[in-house]
């Protein structure tokens, strides 16, 4: 008779082993790799450990799931060392405010992290580049909002020298804004990709449309389907890349699926206005009390 | 307005010598003086000049207190010799004061309230050491600040001085008066000593500069902190303790006085990064320190000590440290530069609560305070995540149609945007935790939902879909990654 094996003691195991593996991980390496073996195959490793990266979100609605994978990139740099934030007040006001449970879920443990509230741009950058020349951090990741006019060619390279002195990958998440000329060693455009589905249905691991629009040592743009994998601390293309077109499919198989003249709507369905009379849409006034 | 009419509070010498005094009614004052100017009293400004002044004369001794609702105390023990002694401090408050329009009776004396007493009811001057009693028993009884019935009582029974109080056994005196009146003759009379409760509690360690001439310079002003913060350091370091807040008191010559603080995350005596970290803080003042005229003096002070071990270095020049302490260490002076600049509640770090509500399941404290010990939960493997990246509070309403009974939404409108259900996972029941808000607050019904570009949400609903009942409101509470 095999014992049942307690969950909680596995979970526990899993995460040891996953420390133990960052630990390992030596820091004079100069790379950050994701983890995801195509990704890596195709920047050679990684990205640069002691460099200015940056993270663009094509619209305000992708901020959060640029979010989300800068914290992946800032775990995967940080090993067990803090993990410096900078955040603009505006952004808490956009688009929510940090919410350290939500962390812990991406595998991060808010403990680590210190959060730096800056009222207007230029704070952000002024804690950022203090930030960024700190060698004991593991990552410093800067969020300021829309398109600040100090945030010119001179201070991204400012804080890519910072960065490259001090070894702290330092991620600069930006949202609402056209990729500009800057002096980071990468830069990315990450925009929310539906996920593979779990049982009944339900979303499942975060999952990311990753596109490299510059490349220091050259490569071309490229894009890449990933997914935040928490338990291994890591990126993943392989179930991606293996389901191949049908990955690509599933979103507008979905989008089908929801389009008013579709199955759902001949389910008992209800509007439910809420600080306005959902007649004043429009869009939704034929479909209203179908049910 | 006191007991039904418009009275007097207080009276200039002018006034006195015309014959007006303190409690007459304004209608009697006014009949006998048709052209009085009065003024209405206003207790609160008469309260924020004497926390001015008392901050002025935090220059003569730190250890000030007010001396409601007229006078001000000031213990100047062991700092006397500082001016050249009492009756030279005497003498110097004097003139500062008149120099600033105020008329003003100083006493000095053994005891705080033997010094009130004399610069109340008495003419003020100087105690000699031991002369306390023979200067203090002519005073009236109302010296001891009796309430009015008793001092009425005393003097209907004849007691009108202190003397004649000392005279009659003070047993008799508190079975009629009370304990109190015993004590406080006692503590007039210089024979019990109660230190005054200062207005700011005294520092652990005090340095400070007095400039012969009013000191402009702004590169000289910095050089004397450098000089003071150095001479801290070097106080700190004999007693084996570090500072935890450093304030530097500008005293300018014209009575105005401005204190800065910085604080660090530990305790520290390092005088470089001390000035680092004040530099920060004078850097990003609002309105920079203005010298007027001058300044007078400059104090550093350390209101908080705690131990703080020396570290030796090893022989070799190698740091003897770990390189694990040599980076908490660096991340330290990080977060008290940070402080400096951006202030204690904009440099944060998170504690987890005990609670399974979302709003306050994570609270973010300042990152100079310690970090609490209640651990965050472990998130439940190979599920994905339950909890949203970021939290909108409070949540934002949405419209949304969705199955009925309790489906999730299928399509909901957010910021104006049609947003398509193409995942969802729910209901997730979050009950109201009626034992912290005290009011009824709804349950909520909350939902994962991923729309058609892969945008992932937290929604919830409050209420259900019943009929005769109002229809149940949706919000959207979070992103998720």
């Amino acid at each position: 008779m095999q014992p049942q094996p307690d969950p909680f003691a596995l979970a526990d195991l899993r995460r040891h082993l996953a420390e133990a593996a960052l630990r390992s991980a030596p820091a004079a390496v100069g790379q950050v790799s994701f983890g995801a073996s195509g990704l890596d195959a195709a920047l050679g490793g990684g990205i640069a450990r002691a460099a200015l990266h940056e993270v663009y979100a094509p619209a305000t609605a992708d901020l959060a799931a640029a979010t989300g994978f800068a914290v992946g990139l800032a775990i995967r740099a940080a090993g067990l060392r803090p993990i410096l934030w900078v955040r603009q007040d505006v952004v808490d006001a956009e688009t929510g405010r940090l919410y350290p449970p939500g962390l812990t879920e991406l595998g991060l443990d808010p403990g680590r992290i210190l959060l730096v509230r800056a009222r207007d741009a230029e704070g952000v950058l002024r804690a950022g580049s203090e930030a960024a020349r700190c060698s004991a951090l593991g990552a410093v990741l800067i969020e300021p909002w829309g398109q600040p006019r100090r945030l010119d060619l001179t201070a991204s390279r400012r804080l890519s020298l910072a960065a490259e002195g001090s070894g702290a990958t330092t991620l600069l998440l930006r949202a609402g804004v056209s990729s500009q000329p800057s002096a980071a060693s990468t830069r990315w455009q990450v925009a929310a990709l539906p996920s593979r589905a779990q049982e009944a249905n339900a979303p499942g691991d975060p999952a990311f449309r990753i596109t490299l629009l510059r490349h220091r040592g050259g490569l071309g743009e490229r894009e890449w389907r990933v997914e935040w994998c928490r338990d291994r601390q890591s990126f993943q293309d392989s179930e991606f890349r293996e389901q191949g077109a049908a990955t690509g499919r599933q979103p507008s198989a979905n989008e089908d699926r929801a389009s008013p003249d579709a199955a759902p709507l001949s389910r008992n369905v209800v509007s439910f206005p809420a600080d306005r009379p959902a007649a004043a849409g429009g869009e939704d006034t034929d479909i209203r009390r179908t049910g | 307005m006191q007991r039904n009419a418009l009275r007097l509070v207080d009276c200039d010498q002018r006034a006195l010598a015309l014959g007006l005094t303190r409690d007459l009614t304004l209608a009697d004052a006014r009949a006998r003086i048709p052209s009085l100017i009065a003024i209405e009293a206003q207790p609160e400004a008469d309260e924020a000049f004497l926390g001015r002044l008392a901050a002025f004369c935090d220059r003569f001794t730190p250890l000030v207190a007010l001396d409601l609702p007229y006078g001000l105390l000031l213990d100047i023990t062991g700092c006397a010799h500082l001016f050249g002694g009492e009756v030279a401090l005497h003498g110097v408050i004097a003139r500062w004061m008149r120099a600033g329009g105020l008329a003003i009776r100083a006493a000095i004396a053994g005891t705080p309230e033997a010094a009130h007493a004399l610069s109340r009811f008495g003419a003020g001057g100087l105690v000699p050491v031991g002369q306390d009693e023979a200067m203090l028993r002519p005073l009236p009884v109302a010296a001891l600040e009796l309430t009015a019935e008793t001092v009425i009582a005393l003097s209907r029974a004849g007691l009108k001085t202190l003397a004649d109080l000392d005279d009659r056994p003070s047993v008799a005196l508190s079975a009629r008066f009370g304990a109190e009146l015993t004590v406080k003759l006692r503590r007039t009379l210089g024979r019990e000593d109660a230190r005054i409760t200062p207005l700011r509690p005294p520092p652990a360690c005090v340095v400070e500069r007095h400039f012969a001439e009013p000191m402009l310079d702004k590169e000289g002003l910095e050089d004397v902190i450098a000089r003071l913060i150095a001479e801290a350091g070097r106080v700190l370091e004999q007693r084996g303790e570090g500072g935890r807040a450093f304030e530097v008191s500008f005293f300018r010559s014209d009575g105005a006085v401005r204190r800065l603080m910085v604080e660090t995350g530990r305790p520290s005596r390092d005088a470089p990064a001390i000035l680092r970290l004040w530099r920060e803080r004078v850097e990003t003042l609002a309105d920079p320190l203005d010298p007027g005229f001058g300044f007078d003096a400059v104090r550093l002070s350390v209101p908080v000590c705690e131990p703080l071990d020396t570290h030796q270095p090893s022989l070799d020049g190698q740091p003897s440290l770990d390189r694990r302490a040599v980076e908490d260490e660096a991340v330290a002076d990080l977060v008290d530069r940070l402080v400096a600049r951006f202030g204690r509640d904009r440099v944060l770090r998170f504690v987890a609560q005990d609670t399974h509500h979302p709003v306050r399941a994570a609270k973010a404290i300042s990152a100079a305070l310690p970090a609490s010990t209640i651990a965050w939960p472990a998130p439940e493997p190979h599920e994905p995540p339950t909890r949203p990246l970021q939290l909108f509070e409070p949540p934002q309403p949405v419209e949304a149609i969705a199955e009925v009974p309790d489906g999730p939404p299928i399509r909901f409108r957010w910021r104006r945007l049609i947003h398509d259900v193409a995942r969802a996972e729910g209901p997730e029941r979050i009950a109201p935790e009626w034992w912290r808000d005290g009011s009824p607050e709804p349950m909520r019904d909350y939902y994962r939902v991923e729309d058609a570009q892969g945008r992932r949400f937290w929604l919830f609903r409050i209420g259900f879909h019943e009929p005769e009942q109002a229809p149940p409101r949706w919000f959207l509470h979070g992103l998720f990654a």
